[in-house]
């Protein structure tokens, strides 16, 4: 049986059950990865999955059941069924929207999958041979992957809307040594399924594995307080971080102190600062037509003129907190059941250019490109792939990467520039619940923040 | 599973299947309350074959025809990296006790009583704290086939408890947490939750620190978050392979201090990461990494081992996606003769710390850690004073854990994983606003 043909048989039972809710995921998809360690192609595969869920609410709790064989499908409706009662006397509701049905044809030009491995092949060899070409360079590693998904979502209100997506990422990272020193630098790009976003890049990895050997000769940064100027790519890791988790309504819904700090129509930041996040900007990693409930996407202003405005919400959560649902569900695979996730996230353009940005900087830190970063919603740290000292408003020395944390609240409201250079970074992947990584896509124009700390010596 | 084999033969030099199928349950309880109840059923099957002596790689979740499963392991095959080993032929593992028949039994309703012990203490000693739980139990069955007569099949069991909770206060933040798992079922709440209590005693008050050079307990959990990310990758025949190991060059030498000692044990019985044999059917054995601070060796699967000329140390663990790399089962760190308590009192300014967040994001692959403590204490003329914040704790293991002041004589379980004691180190590099 496909997943048609098991999307078709759920339907019809799906009503039948006295259950406030029942939906079912369907899915079927191929991946295919490539990754290099040191001069050669070390492994390729390509991968396949069939598989689904259902999940039902009963009397306030949730019951979920995953397989990876589609018969017998009645069982595993009934077991969810089952497991949602036997949780009794939980609260959960869900807000309902009018039924949907519909098949979404994705713009994917190719499937990226279906490209030939040699093509992929010779594209990374030529990025790999660009790294090795720089002098004094240890090791390189590269890991390409992407992948198809066609999907079903139906539920017992009646809808069925058929899906598809397609991802394509590309990590290159090269490594130098010297005398047991090793320093990375690495560059991380993505597109939604078009293998072309990942052409063309040999001169921006030329300069990462040349960034790479002479960071062994920088010298480390002085732990402490510094005024700090963000580029486009770690701006849009921070508010994806630091202020993204925290718009989750699935953080705040159940948190009646949480509820209190997050109240619309607080002042987070200055009135220059405008954060958004949003699957129907199109063409980007976290984009879609519905999320994984159902819910058509939206494009929601999470901070307005530096006011606290909207946040992220499943079904679950706009019902507990009356608000109004934003299409933010999301699974990873049907493994997992959709929870609030984010989608594109972005801190809107100014005014600034990078150039006024730093001018009045006597000693400061410009931090660049990303390495990784997490949260626990109050407090956040975020490491930069680059970091150079500013002196009397010029970039000078080259640093070691340095790490960043604060408290949200109060750097939000320390950032007192922006640039008018929106960049979106597709390159990344976002990880939560154990669901991970998922397609999101983060952007900013240059920010500047002030009294940011940072780890160092 | 056989008939895959028997395709593959016939296109390939030497094949491999390997089939995993597992039965997972979690009782799920959020903001204090039972939330939902999952049943999550899977299946996979992955083909390795070795064909004009390079390698393939075809994996599928769900229903896949076998011939359709080959052709993709004889494309990949053709960019494929030459195999430097063969499949291992028949052979003895040894026993590991894996597999706890009373762990499937563990009914529903008892999970869900579990985990409402697991909340109860927590909610009554501290109003407003709010909890999540999670109850689960496992059963895992792996079966693996080669075309030179290797053969293995184990079934195990593991059960899991842990609960967090946070507590907010105004824009405060304090999150505690623990959690315990074993292939047999765990009943003792009462274990976590003390410990869980401990530290919102300890968080109670908060403390600042000043910034500068200070000696730094890691508790257990403080040493998996701030020094594990960049052992594992420096003691991984992988990193080493390239070159990018800080000790790849160093075997023999002794590089951390002569009481620190790492192995790395896939027999310990009724581990949860324990087996008779790794993914790739080469038998399970205890390894030593690091022993009284010398680099004694590396974690390799086969591929890794024939490229460095090495010994699988029976590491071969199939990733996300399922391709196979040189991994950790269980990490124990040699204990030593301090009492956390003795640490304690011998500092007169220092921190304690449990939880370094970001720790992982630096430049691990050279050994630096810098994060912020996102639980930990300050420590005042010998006693814990009070929880810290807004505190970066920076360094690098090479230089941390060359020298040690003291290792803790008992250590502790971090989730199935990892086995460490308590750390005491001096002059670390810490910044606080």
């Amino acid at each position: 049986m496909n997943i048609k043909e098991a999307g078709h048989l759920l339907a019809g039972m799906m009503a039948k059950y006295d259950a406030e809710y029942i939906e079912a995921h369907l899915e079927e998809s191929e991946a295919s990865h490539l990754t290099y360690r040191g001069k050669d192609l070390e492994s390729t595969d390509k991968t396949s999955a069939v598989g689904g869920n259902v999940r039902a609410l009963v009397k306030g709790g949730w019951g979920f059941v995953s397989f990876n064989d589609l018969d017998d499908l009645e069982t595993k409706v009934k077991q969810a069924i089952e497991q949602a009662g036997y949780v009794s006397g939980g609260e959960a509701k869900i807000k309902s929207s009018s039924p949907i049905v519909e098949r979404v044809v994705a713009d994917i030009r190719h499937n990226p999958v279906n490209i030939q491995l040699a093509e992929k092949k010779r594209l990374l060899d030529e990025y790999n041979q660009v790294i090795w070409a720089v002098p004094k360079l240890q090791t390189s590693m590269i890991g390409y992957a992407d992948g198809y998904r066609k999907y079903i979502y139906l539920n017992s209100a009646g809808s069925y809307i058929e899906q598809e997506r397609a991802d394509v990422t590309l990590r290159t990272t090269a490594i130098a040594t010297d005398n047991g020193e090793v320093q990375q630098v690495g560059l991380s790009l993505g597109s939604p399924g078009d293998f072309n976003a990942i052409k063309g890049l040999h001169n921006q990895i030329r300069e990462i594995a040349e960034n790479a050997v002479k960071m062994l000769a920088a010298p480390q940064a002085k732990g402490g307080e510094y005024t700090v100027v963000l580029d486009p790519i770690l701006a849009g890791v921070f508010i994806h971080e630091a202020f993204g988790h925290l718009s989750e309504a699935d953080h705040v819904y159940e948190n009646p102190q949480l509820r209190e700090l997050m109240t619309l129509g607080k002042t987070f930041g200055g009135a220059h600062l405008n954060v958004v996040d949003g699957a129907l900007v199109p063409g980007l990693r976290g984009s879609y037509k519905y999320d994984d409930e159902g819910v058509p996407a939206q494009k929601t202003y999470l901070i307005r003129e530096g006011i606290l405005t909207g946040r992220l919400h499943s079904r679950e959560t706009a019902a507990k907190m009356n608000e109004k649902l934003s299409g933010n569900a999301r699974a990873i695979s049907y493994r997992f059941p959709p929870i609030v996730r984010m989608t594109n996230t972005y801190i809107e353009a100014g005014k600034t250019s990078f150039k006024d940005m730093i001018a009045d900087i006597k000693e400061g830190i410009y931090v660049k490109n990303w390495y990784g970063g997490t949260t626990s919603m109050e407090m956040f740290t975020f490491s930069a792939g680059e970091a150079y000292m500013i002196r009397n408003g010029q970039i000078a020395e080259m640093l070691r990467p340095v790490v960043l944390t604060g408290n949200v609240f109060s750097t939000l409201k320390n950032i007192d520039a922006i640039g008018n250079d929106l960049d979106m970074n597709q390159g990344g992947g976002c990880g939560k619940a154990g669901q991970s990584p998922l397609a999101v896509s983060n952007g900013s124009p240059h920010i500047r923040i002030q009294h940011c700390l940072i780890g160092g010596k | 599973m056989e008939e895959i084999l028997e395709l593959a033969r016939k296109v390939s030099d030497e094949a491999e299947v390997f089939m995993m199928s597992s039965e997972e349950a979690p009782v799920h309880f959020e903001a204090n309350r039972l939330k939902a109840i999952q049943s999550k059923q899977s299946a996979s099957v992955s083909l390795r074959i070795i064909r004009n002596g390079k390698l393939g790689y075809a994996a599928a979740s769900g229903q896949i025809e076998p011939r359709k499963l080959v052709d993709i392991a004889v494309e990949t095959s053709e960019f494929g990296m030459p195999a430097k080993f063969s499949f291992p032929s028949a052979q003895d593992f040894p026993t590991v006790k894996i597999l706890d028949p009373a762990t499937e039994a563990v009914s529903i309703g008892e999970m869900k009583d579990l985990g409402q012990k697991l909340i109860e203490p927590l909610v009554k000693s501290t109003e407003g704290i709010l909890c999540e739980a999670e109850v689960s139990r496992e059963s895992l069955t792996v079966r693996i086939s080669n075309t030179r007569g290797g053969r293995a099949q184990y079934k195990k069991t593991a059960f899991g408890l842990g609960v967090s909770g946070t507590l907010v206060r105004d824009t405060d933040m304090l999150f505690v947490g623990e959690g315990q798992e074993s292939c047999h079922p765990l009943r003792d709440t009462k274990a976590i939750t003390d410990i869980v209590l401990r530290q919102l005693e300890l968080a109670k008050n908060t403390a600042t620190v000043s910034s500068g050079q200070l000696p730094v307990i890691f508790t257990p959990d403080g040493v998996v978050s701030a020094f594990l990310p960049s052992l594992m990758s420096a003691l991984n025949g992988k990193t080493v392979l390239l070159g990018a190991s800080p000790v790849g060059r160093r075997l023999g030498e002794r590089v951390f201090d002569p009481r620190f000692s790492i192995f790395d044990d896939p027999t310990l019985e009724y581990a949860p990461n324990s087996r008779p044999c790794d993914d790739e059917g080469t038998a399970s054995r205890r390894t030593a990494l690091i022993e009284k601070g010398v680099v004694k060796n590396f974690l390799y699967d086969l591929q890794t081992a024939g490229q460095a000329q090495a010994q699988s140390t029976g590491s071969g663990c199939r990733g996300r996606g399922g391709l196979m790399s040189p991994s950790p089962s269980a990490w124990t760190i040699g204990t030593g003769e301090a009492s956390f308590e003795d640490m304690v009192k011998e500092i007169k300014e220092g921190l304690v710390i449990e939880q370094l967040m970001g720790a992982e994001q630096g430049n691990v692959l050279g050994g630096d850690f810098s994060g912020n403590v996102l639980l930990g204490y300050k420590i005042e003329n010998g006693r814990i004073t009070g929880r810290v914040k807004n505190t970066m704790v920076s360094g690098n293991i090479y230089q941390v854990l060359k020298e040690v002041v003291a290792i803790g004589k008992e250590a502790k379980w971090i989730g199935g994983g990892v086995c460490a004691p308590a750390i005491y180190c001096s002059g670390l590099s810490v910044a606080s606003k």
